[in-house]
């Protein structure tokens, strides 16, 4: 497996019943340095042969003393963050977004929160005014990318096999499979889970978190992660609110206090109750990046 | 549980430092783990001798420093301490704390040999 994006057990699929192309991904068409590749012959410069000048010294390290056959330790100091691979291919992702005039957001939620309602929603209201595509992740089946296809939105699936998130790798290679026109819109969906895709930046131009109101309206205290990463927040199913004990102000105050920055709108995928707010947040931001199709 | 993810990218920067400056082995790795942060240190354990099994990291102890939250309370003028990312002053009550640590997630050294 590929020890970046897993991408070994994970399959990208552009068409419902096309083949899918993990095989290559997993075999040795796709190499990233694995352990054992071998550039350097047999260097020596990890410890140092002072042959010219001064003497042979076998006493210099860590150890102090020098044993045949046994190598000294020493200590490296490394000090780079554990994400900065996953960080290098989203800046690359963001770069090649903007670059082609394309305004993306990732989608987060717990599973079952309406996200694909939700851009089921969105697309058919808004694809009249602008392209939009959007790259589905979910540990296994195509259903989600099915359900944005019927739309005529063309989508992407990742499947993650046992990953519990999209990273910027995986999403990468996604954008190979999209022919994305300048002032497009791109939805990213990531796997359904609150906690793990908080970590990883795709090169998105804001993360948006979704929160139904079947949820505890505590959401935001018990995975303060997820909401201090997103820019906006989705409050979906408010067609339900009249048959639930759910407590918006206290669900709201509750966002606000873990991110005082993100903005919260309540809407409702199944009746369009709110949207229109949400296209206006979208139309204000892409515009700066994307310009509405002619 | 994307630990699994974190330590295969442990793995990576350890494979990018191997070609940098040549080791065959590394004893020890040492990451610097923020205790406002979205890792947990235990699922990071939990994990880590499989995930780096037959890599070059195989047979490495894994020590984690768990860095304390702490934020700057502009009322106070001062560096307070964070029980939780969201959490108040704890000497004013300001909401508006700034967190300026306990979000650390870094390779930060290795013995090797």
């Amino acid at each position: 497996m590929c020890t970046i994006c897993g991408c070994g057990t994970s399959v990208i699929a552009e068409h419902a019943n096309s083949e899918q192309h993990g095989g290559t991904h997993g075999g040795t068409a796709h190499d990233h340095d694995h352990a054992h590749n071998h550039p350097h012959p047999h260097k020596h410069d990890d410890h140092h042969h002072e042959h010219a000048d001064g003497p042979i010294d076998f006493g210099k390290g860590r150890a102090g003393m020098y044993v045949a056959g046994m190598s000294q330790e020493r200590t490296i100091s490394v000090e780079r963050d554990i994400l900065s691979k996953n960080d290098a291919f989203a800046a690359t992702n963001r770069t090649r977004l903007q670059n082609a005039g394309v305004f993306a957001l990732n989608l987060v939620s717990s599973p079952g929160s309406g996200k694909t309602s939700l851009l089921v929603r969105t697309i058919t209201d808004l694809k009249e005014k602008w392209p939009i595509a959007v790259i589905e992740g979910d540990q296994q089946t195509s259903r989600d990318a099915d359900r944005i296809r019927a739309t005529g939105a063309p989508a992407v699936q990742i499947n993650t096999g046992k990953g519990c998130h999209l990273d910027a790798h995986m999403v990468g290679h996604a954008l190979d499979h999209l022919s994305l026109r300048s002032g497009s819109l791109l939805f990213v969906e990531n796997v359904g889970n609150l906690v793990c895709p908080a970590a990883f930046d795709l090169g998105e131009a804001h993360k948006v978190v979704v929160l139904s109101v079947t949820e505890g309206e505590d959401k935001p205290l018990k995975y303060p992660d997820m909401f201090a990463a997103a820019d906006l927040m989705l409050l979906n199913k408010a067609d339900l609110l009249p048959h639930l004990d759910f407590d918006v102000s206290a669900c709201l105050a509750a966002a606000q206090r873990v991110n005082p920055r993100m903005r919260s709108l309540t809407v409702s995928a199944r009746t369009g109750e709110g949207l229109a707010a949400f296209y206006s947040w979208i139309e204000e931001r892409a515009s700066a990046t994307a310009a509405p199709a002619p | 549980m994307h630990e699994v993810s974190l330590v295969e990218s442990v793995v990576a920067l350890v494979e990018d430092e191997r070609r940098k400056q040549g080791f065959s082995r590394v004893r020890t790795i040492r990451l610097k783990v923020g205790m406002l942060g979205h890792a947990e240190p235990e699922a990071l354990r939990f994990c880590f001798d499989a995930v780096t099994s037959g890599t070059i990291a195989d047979g490495a102890r894994l020590e984690i420093e768990t860095v304390p939250g702490a934020g700057w309370c502009p009322r106070c003028h001062q560096t307070v301490p964070l029980e939780e990312r969201f959490a108040s002053c704890p000497l004013c009550g300001n909401v508006h704390v700034r967190m300026t640590a306990g979000d650390e997630l870094r390779l930060a050294e290795m013995e090797v040999e």
